[in-house]
């Protein structure tokens, strides 16, 4: 029997939980070894070669390519170790989390500065749609 | 005897060590958040403890995938900061106390807490943002560090209870050391924030205030707050506030609010300060 899982109806939010760590793990693990300069170097001169060296599945390797981090998400991977994708990119988190909420940096740091995204119908998917 | 006195709750958003690195403390963005630190440095100046336990979490820097401990006691002389990317840190090394640190390890796994010693751990901005907040850029760290490193990356992170209990555990492991050393723990990470998919940037001030709120007035309340809550209200990466439970549970019941201090935003995060005393 699975434990339930009581946060299926948070929106945009994916909660990184057995299930997501099993699909990930190699994804993650891929990303972890951007920790290392002489890997990151690997990496930015053949991205295809360096992530085909990794047993992650093709959708997840062009989520990677893509550098489209809700869907490297929804494969499994987490947003810490996601982290070391953009740093090895030279971008922040901001431009990051701006790119998987749809909207520019300078709207996101903007929002931010505004008090950032607001729970009022964001917390239940229900409200979500319906707002 | 040991004597553990005060707790410090506060965030450990990385843009903060990264403001303090590269001298933008003063500027617009960083002023505000900044000028509210400035009373909780000149208090811990003041009272200047021996030694410090930081609870904290590590961002994929010590522990991969590959181990993933949910307490991790460390025990050693010294820790390194951690290259997150971007190289080290450029602070100083923070300096362990074995004595202390082992003396916990060994009371608490025998009052049934069981903790993951770790003889060697490089500390990431989760542990040395802390110190940078509450301590500026001083030659080296002015007291000794123990670190706590908890698991609040893959679900499930320990319940707010289960940290509560722990907090009480250390109490009575530190009140049991019988040396004459100023203590004191920090709670780390939080508030409200969510750093991943569509929700990303979600702050919520009213929720976080209420539990800056009830660290001395309803502790019942915040202790019995379950995973779904803190992740729906204050965001995926909010529920890094159970290891401020293992602060607070670390201190007297009645433990009295001396200082607080609020800001949205410090990048995607609503950061806050708390420091709380025994009587």
């Amino acid at each position: 029997m699975p434990l339930n899982k009581p946060y299926g109806d948070i929106p945009g939010t994916t909660i990184f939980d057995a299930d997501m760590a099993r699909k990930g793990f190699h994804l993650n693990q891929f990303c972890m070894s951007l920790m290392k300069a002489s890997n990151r170097d690997r990496f930015k001169e053949n991205e295809r070669a360096y992530i085909d060296e990794w047993p992650m599945t093709a959708e997840q390797k062009q989520a990677v390519l893509d550098r489209d981090y809700n869907k490297m998400i929804a494969q499994g991977g987490n947003i810490y170790f996601l982290a070391k994708i953009f740093s090895s990119d030279g971008l922040s988190f901001q431009y990051a989390a701006s790119t998987m909420t749809g909207v520019s940096e300078d709207d996101y740091k903007k929002m931010m500065l505004e008090g950032g995204r607001a729970p009022a119908g964001n917390l239940y998917l229900k409200e979500h749609e319906s707002g | 005897m040991a004597d553990l006195f005060a707790g410090i709750g506060t965030s450990h958003v990385p843009g903060i060590g990264a403001a303090v690195d590269k001298g933008m403390t003063q500027n617009d963005y960083w002023k505000p958040l900044f000028d509210g630190y400035e009373p909780a440095r000149e208090w811990l100046a003041k009272e200047a403890p021996d030694v410090v336990i930081i609870v904290y979490n590590d961002h994929a820097s010590a522990f991969s995938m590959e181990l993933i401990p949910t307490f991790a006691l460390g025990v050693a002389a010294e820790f390194q900061p951690a290259d997150e990317g971007y190289g080290p840190r450029k602070v100083p090394t923070v300096q362990g106390h074995p004595e202390l640190a082992w003396h916990l390890a060994e009371s608490l796994i025998l009052d049934e807490f069981d903790m993951t010693i770790v003889n060697e751990m490089p500390v990431d901005h989760g542990l040395t943002v802390p110190l940078s907040i509450t301590c500026g850029q001083p030659e080296a760290w002015p007291f000794k560090v123990i670190p706590l490193c908890v698991n609040v990356i893959q679900y499930p992170q320990p319940t707010g209870n289960r940290c509560y209990q722990l907090g009480k555990a250390i109490r009575r492991a530190v009140d049991s050391f019988d040396r004459d050393l100023k203590v004191a723990i920090f709670g780390t990470g939080g508030m409200s924030h969510q750093l991943q998919g569509e929700r990303a940037g979600l702050v919520n001030a009213e929720f976080d205030i209420a539990f800056l709120d009830d660290l001395t007035r309803n502790v019942d309340r915040l202790v019995n707050i379950s995973h779904v809550e803190y992740m729906r209200e204050s965001g995926s990466e909010g529920a890094e506030l159970v290891m401020w439970m293992i602060m607070r549970g670390a201190l007297d019941d009645d433990a009295k609010e001396l200082y607080r201090h609020f800001h949205v935003p410090a990048s995607n995060t609503a950061a806050g300060l708390i420091i709380l005393e025994n009587p």
